[in-house]
């Protein structure tokens, strides 16, 4: 039964492949149960075989499809894990995946690159699987870097507009800076623990190295780069605002399902690394802190429906990589599992309403469409809940989860994280309340099919009950430590309950019943700086073009005529010069020919006679 | 018989040479080029048979007949190609042919 499991990444590939050689001979209808019947596929392996593992004493399960690489000690197999870590992520890249994929064969139906655009998913998805899937260090980088390819070519997908095709060009380099030092990090762990066999490796790590040594702490460290640059945590987090340039769908399939994931499963998977590392561990935590409260002051300003949502993810993930800072790493998948369903749901009903609206992406242009979308306004309702954190909603329980674990570890991250929460309750239903409320702008032009209404209508649903999965995570993951109710436990929770009520409750304030106006504080001194700062995502991409991309492009700039070329073209210009000047003595006058040679032959005898 | 000294022959070989070299450098027209080319020759036969004598042998004789056919199949391919040359560009004069530049 588990030798299915092979099946599961390489029939999105072969889907991937008909779609690319075939794609432009097939009808819409053909494409569309290709491309999205591939994934239902994997889905329904994933379903049995879930079934078949959480039936079992749930042991880890190991398929070898045949060798890769095989040079001296390193042996290299295509060989699959599956666990319940890699069970979740399973769920989480063919469920939402498949629900994501059924919703685009509608919301791209009448893009002429209909085929690309399915082949471009399936491969994203094939990469995601075999990431998570892979046994060894190798082939989990295999699929790392073809996730950093789909996400480059989906991002660009119109690339007809030369800004999309500059934001792909941004994601890839900017993901492949944490690529380069998640490569640096396989090279040290192979030369210093001879495999790069995930479970292994673990183990020798375990018994070879001592907790706070210098390898595990520079191990960790080049892991956690990559894992920034995926998941698009500070300060490798412009990326991902600017991949909204990409169709909705796949801004659902980056931010839920795949990608921004792979950086905390790949934190997971690795977690005895960090644990044997805690200053790593430690700046984990508080990279998580600090980018969820940067990307949700940015999320506060946005008017680009999709930005504010970009930037709720880079928020969330921060909560993610919190959790796993803490060493809460079950809270962290569980959070990973929740936002996969409300981010999804969040994206395909924000696609939903650009659908609708003809692309309108301004929040501002949009309102008062509770009567005329219904649906788009119960899903973003839960979606928004959900994220946000209501109580019984599924974010709820993940989040609830990583914040009492923050405040065992650091009052002040706890801290963080509930501010996070306030600010998160109030970015989303600012966006619920201006889209939805207030007086309706303009008609809505399309209604929303059945391939868009089922994968809304389930992804609210997981939504919702998501808190309510129980995932066996305690098998891979060591417990916590142990749990310390202090006399103000009540008092912690409370806290942690109330922030992201109090968010709805001020972006009620501001944007439903107008007691405030947003308009009157950024007269404040100081207050329209702040907002230039938030809008533009604190300023990174600035920094980023000052330090580093102005001073290429001078150097750049100066080298242009090529500094090491002057050299090759000075003998070039010498040997052309001097080739003017012997061929002036070929004046074609044969009697300057003769007297020269006569001149020669007097001047060769009077040598030969006065020597 | 008066017996002339080698040097008196080698000196009018000498003046002859350089006087046909001068023609060949001073003249335009290729025929008289020619001609000073015959002179030359001459004069470079003139020394060898000046040296024959001067050594008693028949060598300078003989190459005084080698010079003589060089000189004959020179002329005839000169003519032939003055011909040419005049068919052509419809003049002799040497310095006006010279299309053959660097």
């Amino acid at each position: 039964m588990f030798d299915l499991l092979g099946w599961v990444p390489i029939i999105p590939l072969l889907g991937f492949l008909i779609l690319v050689f075939y794609g432009r001979r097939l009808s819409k209808p053909e494409i569309a149960w290709i491309g999205a019947g591939s994934v239902g596929i994997s889905t329904v392996l994933v379903a049995l075989l879930g079934f078949e593992f959480l039936q079992g004493p749930m042991s880890p399960y190991r398929l070898t499809l045949g060798s890769w690489i095989v040079s001296g000690d390193l042996s290299i197999p295509f060989g699959f894990y599956l666990d319940a870590l890699s069970l979740t992520m399973l769920f989480v890249v063919t469920g939402v995946g498949f629900l994501i994929h059924l919703y685009a064969a509608e919301f791209m139906e009448t893009d002429a690159c209909y085929a690309r655009f399915f082949a471009y998913m399936n491969l994203f998805v094939a990469a995601m699987l075999v990431l998570v899937l892979a046994d060894n260090l190798v082939l989990l980088y295999l699929g790392w870097e073809g996730v950093g390819l789909g996400s480059y070519l989906l991002i660009g997908f119109w690339y007809q507009n030369p800004a999309n095709g500059y934001a792909a060009r941004k994601a890839f380099v900017m993901t492949r800076i944490g690529d380069t030092a998640l490569a640096l990090g396989l090279f040290l762990l192979f030369t210093e623990l001879h495999t790069l066999d995930i479970p292994s490796l673990m183990g020798r790590a375990q018994s070879q190295w001592t907790t706070g040594a210098v390898l595990p702490i520079v191990a960790a460290a080049l892991i956690l780069g990559g894992a920034v640059g995926k998941s698009a945590q500070l300060p490798l987090q412009t990326w991902l605002p600017d991949a909204m340039a990409g169709p909705t769908p796949v801004s659902a399939l980056i931010h839920a399902a795949t990608m921004v994931t792979a950086g905390v499963y790949l934190i997971a998977r690795t977690h005895v690394l960090f644990m044997l590392a805690p200053p790593v561990q430690g700046a984990v935590a508080l990279i998580g802190a600090v980018t969820l409260l940067m990307a949700g002051c940015s999320g506060l300003v946005q008017t680009d429906i999709k930005r504010i949502l970009a930037y709720s993810t880079i928020s969330q993930i921060g909560y993610m990589f919190l959790a796993l800072g803490v060493g809460a790493w079950s809270a962290a998948i569980f959070h990973l599992l929740t936002h996969a369903f409300f981010k999804a749901l969040l994206f395909l009903a924000a696609g939903a309403v650009i659908f609708s609206f003809h692309h309108e992406h301004d929040i501002f242009k949009m309102g008062g469409l509770r009567k005329s979308m219904p649906l788009a306004y119960w899903s973003f309702m839960i979606g928004s809940a959900a994220l946000t954190a209501l109580p019984f909603t599924s974010g709820f329980y993940s989040k609830h989860e990583i914040l009492l674990a923050a405040y065992e570890t650091s009052h002040i991250l706890w801290g963080a994280g509930c501010l996070g929460a306030l600010i998160t309750g109030i970015y989303s239903f600012r966006l619920v309340f201006v889209v939805f409320f207030g007086k309706p702008t303009r008609e809505i032009e399309k209604k929303i099919g059945g391939r868009m209404t089922i994968p809304l209508v389930l992804l609210s649903v997981l939504a919702l009950c998501g808190g309510l999965l129980q995932i066996p995570l305690d098998t891979v993951f060591p417990a916590l430590s142990e749990q310390n109710p202090g006399q103000n436990a009540t008092l912690v929770s409370i806290i942690t309950l109330a922030a992201p009520i109090l968010g709805v409750a001020i972006a009620g304030l501001f944007y439903l019943t107008g007691t405030f106006s947003a308009a009157n504080f950024v007269n404040l001194p100081g207050a329209r700086l702040l907002n230039r700062l938030f809008l533009t995502g604190w300023g990174l991409d600035a920094i980023y073009g000052a330090v580093l991309i102005r001073p290429f492009k001078t150097l750049a700039a100066l080298n242009k005529n090529d500094a090491v070329d002057k050299l090759y073209l000075g003998i070039a210009w010498l040997s052309r010069q001097l080739h003017r000047l012997t061929s002036a003595t070929q004046t074609g006058r044969i009697r300057w020919y003769a007297s020269s040679m006569a001149f020669g032959t007097v001047v060769v005898i009077a040598i030969g006679l006065l020597s | 018989m008066s017996v002339i000294p080698a040097e008196m022959g080698l000196l009018l070989s000498g003046l002859l040479f350089v006087l046909g070299l001068i023609g060949v450098l001073a003249r335009r027209n290729l025929i008289m080029i020619l001609m000073s080319l015959e002179v030359m020759l001459n004069a470079a036969g003139l020394a060898f048979i000046v040296a024959g004598s001067r050594w008693g042998q028949a060598d300078g004789q003989i190459l005084f007949l080698l010079v003589l056919t060089l000189a004959a199949a020179e002329v005839g391919i000169g003519l032939g190609l003055a011909l040419q040359i005049f068919h052509r560009f419809k003049t002799l004069d040497a310095d006006s042919i010279n299309q053959m530049q660097g």
